[in-house]
């Protein structure tokens, strides 16, 4: 049977010039459940899908507050993920301590980014098997960022990564034009649209697995959950049956 | 060198010492890395707030630096301007070391907070600090801190301590240039020091007046005319009174004018 | 064998004679600077409604001796800062050179905008951990140090911050014999930051050039030959080779119980 040589540690290049440990990891990513941001002119969103293991156990983390100015949203192994945001929060706190200064979010983008290559070049080391969204306001304004295992970084206008995540991306790159004129409430309609894409057929967003981060100029980052977020939920998908009613038949026009 | 260690059997010496012979030539520093930078600060805790208060002059040797840097600080909010706050820190003696001190309690505070996903309470906040203090036991930070809040049963507490880190909660406490004008004026005001029930004994046997919790607005009067009468009899006191009044809601802060001269 | 472990395995002296240790050791013990020698003398600065003026002397004094008279110790740092530097010139140097450091990995990480540079605050803090940090080793860069220029809130921003990492505020600041001589003079002008709102760019001007004046007269490391920098929003005008104006030594004559003028 095959088996592949070049995957047993993650800086080894197999002849093709992969890094299959780095793949790997990057499947990691896509088994975390799905994290969607968006930027505007004025603000940026972190939307996530929270699961829990069994009805018994609580929803796991996906959206952290670092500093005042900036949270991220996570995709994949939440342990890694932690490890990371621990990082980000010391580096944004000496920021402040030595320069008086937020951390601007290219910066620590940079710095995490720096840290997980390093595991991709180093002996002995793995990878990171999370993804992340980095989205806040610095002096330079709103901005998002996505970071992948293999230490790539970008700054984005809106993403989406985790499971299933290319529904996502699709309605984001169908409602792109919008992005930059949204107001802080039309950013997280989007959103949690782009969000709900994602889910599989049996699947509904509710208060209890949706977690929203906003941050906006003026406006320090926070997390909202729980009750907080049931107006959003209400007012985005209220006219769901009628989007149902409308959108069906397209679809079947477009299937056949 | 050589048979500096022959033993009385055999006579053999080696090229090294087992231990120094004198004591290394004393270093002369002429860098003396502390300074005072005046001032003074109080604090008093009664049934359900803790006032903290700390004039904002700050003086080299005669002159003044500045008539605006605070004494005060909020510790462990969130963000720059630590917004939602609920201990109070402050420091008196070396302004650069109470800047330090602020900022590595601050920062623990913080991270606590991030780690634990609770804020840390004012007896824990209080212990820390201590601990900071005595880690530099050895080249302390120069500053008499006060720590206040309110704990865990709602009552006010107000902690101080020395610049190696011994602490107390207490009623009460002036730190500071002017702490021995304002101390013996709160141990009879706050704890009725020296006061006597009348007509209740002669001499010894005369009943000492208990000390109950003074309510809210006796004891910012109390504060402002600890600093005003401070400021006439001690040059390093002035400018400015900070005060902090910290109750179940939050922090309130005032600033009030005191002489300049 | 014998009872001295450290001797185990060292070759004796009666055999292979005295062991030369001299060459072991090499330095000496690290020193540290424990008083300035090549120096400058006062730095004044005071706030108005729209920026900062701040001025210095081009002098570096050897103890008494008048040694350098072209040294610059206003420092432009990107468009928004200027630092006065009082004390050593070697660690004035010194800073000037971390700072160029500084500013060069800033402008490479992101060199495209204003909004994101470092501004006086930044600085201000950045410098006084470094003071504070050489002062806990015991091994301070001797100088008293003024900031001046826009803070990231677009204020105009002034404080100074010295060898112990002193840190300190106002509207007005002057280090060394500035702040016996100068400081008086600036607060009639500036007793309080509300007082700052009502003050013009010239009048600014005219009270720093008064006070170069005044410490020219009776600071003996001083010069009449000064630098003077105006930060603003629009940005930083910087003037290096500024002569006294005006001066008059009438008071001169009146001065008694000095040389040959006994009484």
């Amino acid at each position: 049977m095959f088996r592949n040589n070049y995957d047993n540690d993650a800086i080894t290049f197999s002849p093709q010039g992969r890094i299959f440990q780095v793949e790997y990891a990057q499947e990691a990513v896509k088994q975390g459940s799905v994290v969607v941001g968006i930027v505007s002119k004025t603000h940026v969103v972190l939307a996530a899908l929270k699961r829990n293991a069994e009805e018994l156990s609580s929803y796991q983390k996906k959206i952290i507050p670092i500093d005042s100015h900036y949270g991220i949203a996570l995709a994949g192994l939440a342990s890694d993920a932690r490890v990371l945001s621990n990082f980000m929060k010391q580096q944004s706190l000496a920021s402040r301590l030595n320069y008086d200064r937020a951390i601007p979010l290219a910066e620590i983008t940079q710095r995490i980014g720096d840290r997980a290559q390093k595991n991709t070049q180093e002996y002995g080391k793995r990878p990171y098997g999370v993804g992340l969204l980095i989205a806040g306001v610095d002096a330079r304004g709103p901005h998002l960022f996505e970071f992948q295992p293999s230490g790539v970084t970008q700054e984005m206008i809106a993403s989406g990564i985790g499971a299933r995540s290319q529904m996502a991306r699709t309605y984001l790159e169908r409602n792109l034009d919008q992005f930059e004129g949204s107001g802080r409430e039309e950013l997280v309609k989007h959103a949690l649209r782009a969000l709900k894409d994602s889910l599989s057929q049996d699947k509904e967003l509710t208060v209890d697995n949706t977690s929203i981060g906003i941050a906006g100029v003026g406006e320090d980052f926070k997390l909202y959950e729980g009750a907080e977020i049931s107006s959003w939920l209400e007012t985005t998908f209220e006219n769901k049956a009628d989007d149902e009613e409308t959108a069906a038949p397209e679809t079947m026009e477009v299937d056949s | 060198m050589a048979g500096m260690f022959a033993g009385p059997q055999e006579m053999m010496g080696y090229s090294f010492n087992t231990a120094p012979t004198s004591a290394s030539e004393p270093r002369q520093h002429s860098f003396y890395p502390y300074t005072d930078n005046g001032g003074s600060t109080l604090g008093i805790s009664g049934a359900d707030f803790t006032i903290m208060a700390g004039d904002t002059r700050s003086t080299s040797g005669y002159s003044i630096n500045s008539r605006h840097v605070p004494k005060l600080f909020l510790i462990g909010g969130e963000g720059p301007k630590n917004k939602g706050a609920r201990i109070v820190l402050s420091v008196v003696g070396f302004a650069a070391d109470g800047d330090a001190l602020k900022e590595k309690l601050d920062k623990e505070v913080k991270m606590y907070k991030y780690q634990h996903g609770k804020p840390m309470t004012v007896s824990a906040c209080a212990q820390r600090l201590s601990h900071i203090l005595y880690n530099k036991r050895f080249f302390p930070y120069y500053v008499h801190a006060i720590l206040g809040g309110i704990d865990e049963e709602g009552k006010g507490a107000l902690y101080s301590y020395d610049p190696v880190g011994s602490y107390e909660r207490e009623q009460c406490r002036a730190a500071g240039a002017a702490s021995s004008l304002i101390m013996p004026f709160l141990d009879n005001q706050v704890n009725f020091k020296n006061h006597h029930i009348p007509g209740s004994g002669e001499g010894h046997d005369l009943k000492p007046v208990v000390a109950t919790p003074l309510p809210k607005e006796t004891v910012i009067e109390l504060v402002r005319d600890a600093f005003t009468s401070a400021v006439e009899r001690h040059i390093e006191v002035g400018d400015g009174l900070q005060m902090m009044i910290l109750t179940k809601d939050g922090v309130e802060e005032q600033l009030l004018p005191l002489k300049k001269d | 064998m014998n009872h001295f472990p450290q001797a185990w395995g060292r070759p004796r002296d009666d055999i292979y004679g005295h062991y030369n240790s001299s060459y072991l050791q090499t330095a000496n013990p690290t020193q540290h600077t424990q008083s300035p020698v090549v120096t400058g003398t006062s730095v004044v600065a005071i706030k108005y409604k729209d920026g900062v003026v701040i001025a210095a002397d081009n002098l570096a004094s050897y103890g008494s001796l008048a040694r350098f008279t072209d040294v610059k110790r206003l420092r432009k740092f990107n468009s928004s800062t200027v630092l006065g530097f009082g004390g050593d010139v070697s660690d004035m140097q010194y800073l000037d050179r971390l700072l160029n450091d500084l500013d060069v990995k800033e402008n490479y990480s992101h060199a495209d905008d204003e909004a994101s540079q470092l501004s006086a605050n930044n600085l201000h803090t950045y410098l006084s951990k470094v003071m504070y940090k050489r002062r806990t080793d015991f091994n301070p860069l001797w100088n008293h140090i003024l900031v001046a220029g826009i803070s990231s809130e677009s204020e105009p921003f002034l404080a100074s911050v010295d060898l112990l990492g002193t840190t300190f505020s106002s509207p007005s600041l002057a280090t060394g014999y500035g702040a016996h001589l100068a400081q008086p003079i600036m607060r009639k002008l500036v007793p309080d930051e509300e007082a700052v709102k009502g003050i013009s760019k010239e009048q600014a001007v005219d009270v720093v050039k008064e006070c170069m004046k005044v410490l020219f007269y009776r600071d003996a490391r001083s010069m009449d030959g000064y630098s003077i920098a105006v930060i603003s929003k629009e940005g930083i005008e910087i003037k290096e080779n500024e002569k006294l104006e005006n001066q008059s030594w009438q008071f001169a004559e009146r001065i008694r119980g000095y040389g040959t003028q006994v009484n």
